[in-house]
């Protein structure tokens, strides 16, 4: 699982060196395999942008009074409704990956250069079945295992750290964005860890060779010569985690108390719900212009990661020069 | 697939062939399909009812539970039979059904009733009932009232000696039947302490919340001091709560839920297939529990097909009868309450007029 897989030009001079007929058309018959692999992706894209947009066009279009008629839409025009949503979903998916990241980094360090190569490899195989795990089954496991056993934890943050309202007016049971996301972090740790642990393998033998040579502790040696080089393979990673947190349904629904409302407070119930759990919920009894409603936040949902993506990629290049991979 | 095929093939053989006898559905001669659609309320009843009726006529029945108002649309414009509705048809629903029922009446049967019981999760009161009124419930919901010691439902409750537990109120996170009615209740009956309007959707931002009945029964469970509202048929192992009525305080039970629809008025535009009713939250009727969900089953008096007619018919008269009745009621059914007799009279009075034409 490579990240920033080094670019190659398409043709390879072997091709142009000679060679029968048959040969030369068997590479031609790969190339249009391959680029028309490359385009598939492009196309399925094209169609599910083209389907939310045009299946979210009526409830963009719609009028104020069209939009009442939808119960459950208690907000002056759309952009209101879906504005909290994307905050709910933004904010739940940046705890989780400020939970996760440092421990994914720690845990692909261990693995890498830390622990004797018994226990990397089965260590390794754990983190990967943690991946397997499907999302209903960390949203059961949230609701019913993990909110009595962090409920005391919330309790004492709420009693001795209460005066920062981010930890204010905690209310049992646990199902507040914290807990969410909690779970969320969880889930997203194994793709973090694994694609982390694989950029920190490929990290310059000789590199780290001269940094012990030199007289550099291991933690020096990782300092200098391996977390440099990996930084935007844990970019990438991390990013790639946060896709994952941003979509995630199931486990959503079934630990949080949804509300719709702009707030940092992290332990209060019924204050954020995300687009996903959220279209999720509504979803079985919508019917008309709320199914249009739903989608036009699903779309709201799909430029959000596009953005993040983005973001992603320009982050990497602009640090490839400290990366080392050059 | 082929088999319903086939099946509704010989339906409408045996529709030709009977249209020139005899009209009533209810002796053998019944084949065929029956499709329905809408309330989910009713969806764990008609499974009984659709089981119930296979059995004794060999009609196969299918019920998509697709919501109230996807019900009476997919009526409406002729997709099923019949539909369940936790709401009576508006007035341009009306309208069209008449037109879709071939200008004929239309049939609305309150043959679903469930009481809604308000659960609490209060370990150590021993008391089996805590007593509130509609104004207290309100309160609690509101957020006026926080704490299980608090003088108000002290005053309720004498002798009882409640804990100083923080009260965790719980609701329905997506729109349900359950939300209208309690909220119902609490415009109704609380006298202005709630001051929001009945609607399927709560009406208070922030909150605990759980999503469909399990998912809120799961949170008052989980808690400790938590309430909530729920079908009576999900309350086990819960405390419940005894409402005030008149100046005595009742517990749910079937009973005192068919009780309540008694003791209301029909609701305005009522007639003799029209059988809708307006609860009347704010009974002082002895006995009556006024926090009940009433679903109605929604089909015409005429239909265009003798087949289909027949079906109706039967089935409807089953889902009416004292057996249908008892088997929703059963608590591994749907645990409602069932209708009582002088409620099935006129139901079956307004039953008796679907024919063909």
């Amino acid at each position: 699982m490579t990240v920033t897989s080094p670019t190659r030009s398409p043709r390879t001079p072997a091709a142009a060196s000679g060679g029968t007929r048959s040969r030369r058309r068997s590479g031609r018959g790969f190339y249009g395999l391959s680029l028309g692999a490359g385009i598939s992706i492009l196309v399925v894209l094209a169609a599910v942008a083209a389907f939310l947009l045009i299946e979210a066009w009526p409830a963009i279009v719609a009028s104020r009074e069209e939009l009442d008629a939808i119960s459950w839409l208690d907000a002056s025009s759309l952009a209101v409704y879906i504005g909290p949503l994307i905050f709910g979903t933004l904010l739940s998916s940046v705890l989780a990956l400020l939970f996760a990241v440092p421990i994914a980094v720690g845990i692909a360090l261990f693995i890498s250069h830390y622990a004797p190569r018994a226990i990397a490899q089965a260590l390794g195989y754990l983190v990967d079945l943690l991946a397997a795990i499907p999302s209903v089954v960390y949203g059961l496991w949230g609701a019913l295992w993990l909110q009595p056993v962090i409920d005391p934890f919330f309790r004492w943050l709420s009693d001795n750290l209460g005066f920062i309202p981010l930890f204010a007016d905690y209310t049992p049971p646990a199902r507040n964005v914290l807990a969410a996301s909690t779970v969320l972090a969880v889930m997203i740790l194994p793709i973090i860890t694994a694609v982390s642990r694989e950029v920190f393998l490929q990290a310059p033998r000789l590199h780290e060779e001269a940094a012990l040579a030199l007289g550099a502790t291991r933690w020096e040696m990782v300092r200098m010569a391996v977390l440099p080089f990996g930084r935007s393979g844990v970019i990438s990673a991390s990013m790639l985690g946060l896709g994952r947190a941003l979509g995630e349904t199931m486990a959503v629904l079934m630990i949080i108390s949804p509300g719709y409302l702009f707030s940092f407070f992290l332990l209060k119930p019924g204050q954020h719900q995300t687009i996903a759990a959220n279209i999720a919920s509504k979803f079985p009894e919508a019917s008309g212009l709320s199914v249009n409603a739903l989608i036009a936040t699903g779309l709201a949902l799909f430029t959000i990661t596009f953005a993040v993506n983005m973001l992603a990629r320009w982050v990497i290049a602009r640090r490839k020069e400290f990366s080392g991979a050059n | 697939m082929a088999g319903a095929a086939a099946l509704s093939a010989i339906a409408l053989t045996l529709a030709a062939c009977s249209s020139n006898g005899g009209t009533d559905g209810t002796d053998g001669g019944l084949s065929g399909s029956l499709a329905g659609a809408g309330s989910s309320a009713q969806e764990a009843a008609m499974a009984g009812w659709r089981a119930g009726f296979e059995e004794q006529s060999g009609v196969s029945v299918s019920y998509d539970a697709v919501g109230s108002g996807g019900g009476r649309t997919q009526f409406i414009a002729g997709g099923v039979a019949f539909a369940g509705s936790d709401a009576a048809l508006d007035a341009a629903e009306l309208t069209d059904a008449i037109a879709r029922c071939n200008g004929g009446d239309v049939l609305e049967l309150p043959v679903y009733i469930s009481p809604i019981a308000v659960i609490y999760n209060l370990p150590g009161v021993d008391a089996e009932h805590i007593q509130m009124s509609a104004a207290t419930i309100a309160k609690i919901f509101d957020g006026a009232i926080t704490t299980w010691d608090d003088p108000a439902l002290a005053a309720e409750n004498p002798g009882v000696s409640l804990p100083s537990t923080a009260i965790t109120p719980v609701h329905r996170s997506d729109e349900s039947g359950t939300t209208k009615n309690f909220t119902d209740y609490l415009a109704k009956a609380s006298g202005g302490a709630w001051s929001y309007d009945a609607s399927g959707e709560w009406p208070i931002d922030g909150g605990q919340s759980g999503q469909g009945t399990s998912g809120l029964v799961g949170v008052v469970t989980g808690g400790e001091g938590t309430i909530g509202y729920a079908d009576a048929s999900r309350a086990e192992g819960l405390g419940t709560v005894a409402v005030k009525v008149g100046d005595s305080y009742v517990p749910f039970s079937p009973e005192a839920a068919a009780a309540v629809v008694d003791a209301s008025p029909a609701a305005e535009g009522a007639n003799a297939t029209e059988l809708t009713i307006e609860i009347d939250r704010a009974t002082t009727a002895a006995g009556a529990y006024p926090l009940v969900l009433v679903s109605y089953d929604i089909a015409c008096a005429t239909y265009s097909d003798q087949g289909e007619a027949d079906n109706v018919k039967a089935f409807l008269t089953y889902v009416a009868s004292e057996a249908g009745q008892a088997r929703a009621a059963d608590p591994s059914v749907a645990g409602s309450a069932p209708i009582s007799s002088a409620l099935r009279e006129k139901v079956q009075a307004a039953i008796d007029t679907i024919s063909v034409g």
